[in-house]
């Protein structure tokens, strides 16, 4: 059962990847990589303050803000300097890998002892439902499994609800609007280069926020963390996207913590199934390549079907 | 109201596809007045419209509007000053984004984007009643997305959009030339009204000699990267299609002609 909440608590806190991945992918269709590195700046940054008896709000504050600093880095690089977007990502995301060593000092630091989020979590849970042992649904629940696993859900919905409405203000619907037709905002007086600049700022800042929080939940942090979020967090898009469709902001952001919890269960069950933890990038990677040829798979066998049908008609 | 003077543009410079666009063009356009830009193909007037908004910078020469000379200015920061309606009805709407949110953004046009709410209701209310008077029926779709509706409706929209909160210049690139027929009059009826009802000072490129007979208060020739010909006033009010094409041909001709003399000098002095 823990396996279970611990891939629901998981997927929660991975969602804030997807998040990220939203914005960067699809609403400025900018195929931007930086999360892998700017992931394991986040956990960097709030582990080694953390393990210095910083607040773990300051910490995980700290992550989120260092984040925002290399997703702008990136952005800059692909408008300012007029460097393809993907190899801007490449470039910071490299970067990034030394920075990281550099603030962390050494390949991995361990959070065991340190007061993060994660414990005031647990205290938090003792506190109002006691130490014993929980039954939810029949299943059985510790208390900090529990506990975590409210923090994580609590703290998504007020992340995906404060994206949201700033969607709507005239900010974030510029933002969304460079996406769609640079030259017309252009036109209404918005520098899209300043637009893409911030929309990958906030991307990287929440794929930094998710790094911070995963360091916290798992209890440490580790410079090679952070390889593969991009296409997790592009898995959940994707899923996501299958569940309940494109049709508005709301739903997409919805959908794609939708997507991240379901990818981390059936990750959870493949592992459980006896999938070679090793194999796991391997099969997230099949996963959303298929994911992405379906659709035009679809529609080609549905034209060669149409085809064919016509065809007997015709005889 | 626009000052264009002597703005020069090569294309591609010291290549094998230099494009000397724009030869040393002046243009001084009155407040309020209407001027249609006529011209062949590849003489310019794209090209000039686009100098004015920014979408490059010029090599030589200035643009004022309104005493500001804006001519390092970026393309985003002139449209402060300037409205645009582009020929292609994608390029000036965000398919994706809803009309409502659409013209809200049009709205804001050259102010700064802060956190406050784009829908907010006053604005929703102006909304309403300035889409119902498009008579298109769209005043009860704002919410649909911008990419479900036509051509022409996308570029009545446009026009809206670009003349929201008024613009100093606004600027017309053959605006009509994708549509069909009858959403291009409609256009041209409502840039008609819309021009008049606000006394836009605006520039209007066009091919078809009808519209660039019965519009505007000025119209000028455009050939080979230069103003070749500027009627104005009672001149421009005599214009028929008919004296159009003959004042294209005689344009043709005069090239004709200097091309052969040109070539007969060759053969005598060189």
């Amino acid at each position: 059962m823990s396996l279970l909440v611990g891939a629901l608590t998981l997927g929660f806190i991975f969602s804030l990847i997807a998040l990220g991945v939203l914005i960067s992918f699809r609403v400025f269709s900018f195929p931007d990589i930086t999360a892998d590195g700017s992931s394991t700046l986040g956990a960097a940054l709030a582990a080694i303050l953390l393990v210095n008896h910083v607040h773990p709000a300051l910490a995980t504050a700290a992550g989120f803000a260092g984040g925002f600093l290399a997703g702008a880095l990136t952005g800059a690089l692909a408008t300012k300097f007029r460097i393809n977007g993907l190899l801007s990502g490449i470039l910071v995301m490299t970067a990034l890998y030394s920075v990281n060593l550099r603030i962390m000092g050494r390949s991995n630091v361990s959070l065991l002892g340190a007061a993060t989020f994660a414990l005031s979590a647990e205290r938090a849970g003792r506190a109002v439902l006691g130490s014993a042992t929980l039954s939810v649904l029949g299943w059985e629940v510790t208390p900090r499994e529990a506990s975590m696993l409210l923090a994580a859900a609590v703290f998504i919905v007020l992340a995906g609800a404060v994206m949201y409405l700033f969607f709507q203000t005239n900010l974030g619907t510029a933002m969304r609007a460079t996406g769609d037709n640079a030259q017309m905002v252009r036109a209404l007086g918005v520098n899209d280069d300043h637009m893409i600049i911030l929309g990958l700022a906030v991307s990287n800042a929440l794929v930094a926020l998710g790094g911070a929080l995963l360091a916290q939940y798992q209890g440490f942090a580790d410079v090679q963390m952070g390889i593969g979020m991009v296409v997790w967090g592009l898995a959940s898009v994707i899923i996501g996207e299958a569940l309940v469709g494109t049709r508005s902001l709301g739903l997409s952001i919805t959908g794609a913590v939708m997507g991240s919890v379901l990818f981390r269960l059936l990750v959870a069950i493949a592992l459980r199934m006896g999938l070679n933890p090793n194999d796991l990038k391997l099969a997230t990677a099949v996963f959303v390549f298929l994911a992405l040829i379906t659709p035009s798979l679809l529609k080609r066998m549905g034209s060669l079907r149409q085809k064919s049908s016509a065809e007997t008609s015709h005889a | 109201m626009l000052e264009v003077a002597g703005i020069s543009k090569t294309f591609n410079a010291g290549t094998a596809n230099e494009l000397r666009a724009l030869q040393g063009v002046r243009l001084n356009v009155q407040d309020r007045s209407f001027v249609i830009i006529i011209g062949t193909n590849g003489s310019g007037k794209s090209t000039l419209l686009n100098a004015v908004a920014g979408s490059f910078f010029v090599d030589s020469g200035a643009v004022k509007v309104d005493g500001s000379d804006i001519t390092k200015w970026p393309e985003s920061r002139r449209a402060k000053f300037i409205g645009r309606v582009f020929q292609n009805p994608f390029s000036g709407t965000a398919a994706n984004m809803s009309i409502a949110e659409n013209l809200a953004l049009a709205a804001h046009r050259g102010r700064p984007r802060g956190l406050g709410w784009l829908l907010e209701g006053t604005l929703l209310g102006r909304m309403h009643e300035q889409v119902r008077e498009l008579n298109m029926g769209l005043e009860d779709r704002l919410k649909n997305a911008m990419g479900s509706l036509s051509g022409g409706q996308r570029q009545a929209l446009t026009l809206l959009m670009a003349t929201w909160s008024r613009p100093k210049v606004l600027l017309l690139d053959e605006h009509t030339a994708a549509l069909d027929p009858k959403s291009a009059d409609q256009v041209i009826a409502l840039t008609d009204r819309i021009v008049k009802r606000d006394q836009l000072t605006t520039l209007m490129v066009t091919h078809s000699m009808q519209q660039a007979a019965s519009l505007g208060d000025r119209l000028i020739m455009m050939h080979r990267g230069q103003v070749v010909q500027d009627f104005a006033g009672a001149d421009k009010k005599r214009l028929r299609p008919d004296d159009l094409m003959a004042r294209f041909e005689e344009v043709r001709r005069a090239e004709l002609l200097d091309e052969s003399a040109a070539a007969m000098l060759r053969r005598v002095y060189v």
